[in-house]
């Protein structure tokens, strides 16, 4: 323990000396997180200061090796670390799919010459990432995808369409699911692979969604090659990998969602602007008091369910398939959540844009819209609540 | 403190198992009910639970505890709760022993705790009237000044183990109004003390409890006049959250039951368990049950750590495993279908303990509106 100390004195002085000023203590929604990539232009200074900073350090990813970038440090060191961040309120210096998702796949399945290639950058914030998975034919039936990869002997020619490409139009890579086996029993004929998005034939298109923003996109292959050395794992092996990093993906999902979807105010706050509250600062109308601490101590039972899932693999405990758990609860109760806020606001609520409506009420409306694919994307609650009967416990097929 | 049991908590807990599964299996609670034993426990295993240095598991080893804390008390209680098992730990170690632990003189605390940790003493504590609802303020039994000490007048309902009681914590009315915080003084009578009348009540859950009747009762002080609201608030904050470790362990059994039952239960040729509207709402109440199990561990950590967010976490863990045992129990009884309608099948005795549970110390949406004052709103 006296080492941890030693730690923390030593990260505390180093933020001190390295963390800019404008960034401590601003709410995060304040920010545009940095996701980093070719495409990241007009960076903000403080924000491009604060990644190279970290990404000097290997604070980007804290717990990975140093050899690709990370900061090597013990997942006791990284919660250190975490501590020290939110005492100053710092924003994380990058984020995105590089550092949650491929990046822990390529650490357990990638060779060693894939993770030099691939985890420094990742960690420098130059690459940004995307994920090639769902198709128009394949969404929760994954395994059903049809983008087909033609053996080409040192590389392959890929044809097909990816769907739900979250931020494929900033992104500079992809890594996706391709069907490299037609006549395979569907999960047998499946390879990962990381493609260039600058290769000729992708193309990338904006979805609208019900929520007015295009996070989402369709990306198209045509007669794209892509190099065999990018094959993750073994051809026709890829629905191990795939496996792999949706649990990645859902605990960040989940892990999003934990803190209480980085709000800013509280709710209690927020609801008073709409309902009555009394002399000593009680919310007189019962039912939105009610929704209100449901929410909040589900809010908190949720994060404790986390971080008891925490201890037990740091006390050395196997982790079971909790992802699953995280993935259903952590969504739908965000979505909760947000419609909670809606139904407290009333009327002002319902706004798309000004005037009339303020900046975090039509937020609101937008963030309520979007919430609604919390518990669609990165597989259902339904696939998930499969998932639960099947492998926690141990329900027949 | 880390959510994660340590070796030693591990260690009891397997010693617990191993007890229950042995000594204890709901028939046993199920015999005494048909019984209609006047007691409602066995003495003789009361005796070697406190043997086992569970009765003093929590309380210092000066008074004759085993000087552990809640974090342990609660892996004891949630593999008691598994099997329904009716000895009177919620009345005299988390009721009756927290209140003289946290209130007590150094004398009374010596008169009484040793007793109660080798199994020779039942102390409760009597907290609810029959107006009081889960308002530990709304006290309407007086004590009044009398010839050398104090008279105790009013009606208490529901005291848990009060029938069996040696010693029994009355809070009464010294001043203020009914439901006011100020002007509650804590008060020890005991047994077979003239004017005390403790008539056994008969609950669905078959737990033991009192109609308890103070006419002119000399009671003893316990802690300042007027001053045991604060001290009944925090006695009933731990009782809620050793509560809590028992319901966790039922409403797990009552899982176990359900999933067992899913698994061999065949309908239309095949395990009802294979039905995706069964499994999707078993992966429901798999979730609430990690939750609650999640809020019991913070809450009785909270405990041994002194934390001032004890109280809030004594509500999360009650708002969410009141809610989550009556879920397993509700579900357990609609997927065992007409057999478990039936009072043969265990499922009824854990719906019956899920809803006594869930009435004690306040449901869920009590404890909401107590999360809100809490926290401001």
């Amino acid at each position: 323990m006296a080492d941890l100390e030693t730690f923390r004195a030593e990260m505390r002085s180093w933020l001190e000396a390295n963390a800019p000023q404008r960034l401590r203590g601003t709410p995060a929604d304040q920010l545009e997180g940095v996701w980093g990539g070719k495409k990241w232009k007009d960076a903000d200074p403080d924000q491009k200061a604060w990644l190279e900073r970290c990404a000097a350090r290997g604070l980007t990813a804290p717990t990975w090796p140093k050899e690709y970038g990370g900061g090597g440090l013990s997942k006791e060191e990284a919660k250190v670390f975490a501590e020290e961040m939110r005492r100053l309120r710092l924003p994380p210096p990058l984020i995105g799919f590089g550092l949650t998702m491929i990046g822990p796949t390529l650490l357990q399945f990638g060779t060693e010459e894939q993770k030099r290639e691939h985890l420094p950058k990742i960690c420098r914030g130059e690459i940004r990432w995307c994920q090639g998975y769902s198709e128009p034919g394949a969404g929760s039936d994954l395994a059903g995808l049809q983008a087909r990869a033609e053996d080409r002997g040192d590389h392959y020619i890929v044809n097909g369409t990816k769907i739900w490409t979250s931020y494929a139009d900033k992104a500079d890579w992809i890594f996706a699911l391709v069907r490299t086996d037609p006549k395979a029993k569907k999960q047998e004929g499946i390879t990962f692979i990381l493609i260039d998005m600058e290769t000729p034939g992708v193309s990338v298109s904006p979805i609208l969604l019900i929520s007015g923003s295009s996070p989402f996109c369709e990306t198209h292959f045509t007669n794209v090659k892509a190099l065999k050395k990018n094959v993750i794992h073994k051809e026709n092996a890829g629905w191990t990998v795939a496996k792999a990093l949706l649990g990645h993906e859902r605990t960040m999902i989940s892990e999003a969602f934990g803190a209480g979807g980085g709000m800013r105010r509280s709710l209690a706050e927020r609801a008073r602007q709409y309902v009555a509250s009394d002399a000593s600062g009680r919310i007189t109308d019962a039912a939105s008091r009610d929704a209100i601490a449901r929410i909040e101590m589900d809010t908190r039972v949720f994060g404790l369910t986390m971080q008891r899932s925490r201890d037990a693999a740091k006390a050395g405990h196997q982790p079971g398939p909790e992802s699953s758990m995280f993935k259903v609860y952590g969504t739908e109760l965000n979505m909760r959540r947000q419609d909670t806020l809606v139904r407290l606001a009333g009327p002002q609520s319902l706004g798309w844009e000004g005037p009339g409506f303020n900046e975090e009420e039509l937020a609101t409306t937008r963030d309520w819209l979007r919430s609604r694919g919390n518990s669609i994307e990165g597989g259902t609650s339904e696939v998930q609540r499969n998932i639960i009967a099947k492998r926690v416990l141990g329900l027949p097929d | 403190m880390d959510l994660v049991l340590t070796e030693d908590q591990a260690l009891i807990a397997k010693t617990a198992a191993d007890f229950v599964k042995e000594k204890s299996p709901v028939a046993r609670m199920r015999a005494l009910r048909d019984a209609n034993d006047a007691t409602g426990y066995s003495r003789a295993l009361w005796k070697e639970m406190a043997e086992l240095g569970w009765v003093g598991l929590a309380f210092p080893e000066n008074l004759g505890g085993a000087g552990l804390g809640f974090a342990e008390l609660a892996v004891v209680l949630e593999e008691l709760g598994r099997t329904l098992a009716p000895e009177p730990f919620l009345g005299t170690v988390l009721l009756g022993g927290q209140a003289l632990l946290l209130g007590g003189s150094d004398a009374q605390k010596q008169a009484w705790l040793p007793k109660l940790c080798a199994g020779d003493a039942i102390v409760t504590l009597a907290h609810q009237e029959a107006r009081s609802r889960y308002d530990l303020n709304h006290v309407e039994t007086r004590a009044e000044r009398a010839a050398g000490g104090w008279k105790l007048r009013g009606e208490k309902i529901q005291v848990l183990d009060g029938h069996v009681a040696d010693a029994l914590l009355i809070p009464a009315r010294t001043s203020g109004a009914v439901a006011d915080a100020a002007g509650i003084s804590l008060f020890l009578v005991t047994k077979g003390a003239a004017g005390l009348a403790a008539t056994r009540q008969s609950r669905v859950d078959s737990r033991g409890a009192a109609l308890v009747k103070l006419d002119g009762v000399a009671g003893e002080p316990v802690g300042a006049e007027g001053a045991a609201g604060e001290l009944l608030a925090r006695v009933v904050d731990r009782a809620t959250i050793g509560l809590c470790a028992e319901m966790l362990g039922g409403m797990q059994q009552a899982f176990a039951l359900t999933l067992e039952h899913l698994k061999t239960r065949k309908q239309f040729d095949v395990p009802i368990g294979s039905f995706q509207a069964l499994k999707h709402r078993a992966a429901d109440v798999f979730i609430e049950l990690e939750l609650a199990k999640s809020a019991v561990m913070a809450a009785a950590r909270a405990v041994d750590e002194n934390s001032p967010e004890l109280a809030k976490l004594a509500s999360l863990a009650k708002a969410k495993c009141s809610d989550a045992y009556l879920l397993a129990a509700h579900e357990g009884v609609q997927m065992f279908g007409g057999v478990g309608m039936t009072d043969e099948y265990d499922i009824g005795l854990y719906l019956k303990r899920a809803r006594a549970a869930e009435l004690t110390f306040g449901d869920a949406a009590f404890h909401r509106a107590h999360w809100a004052s809490l926290n401001g709103y």
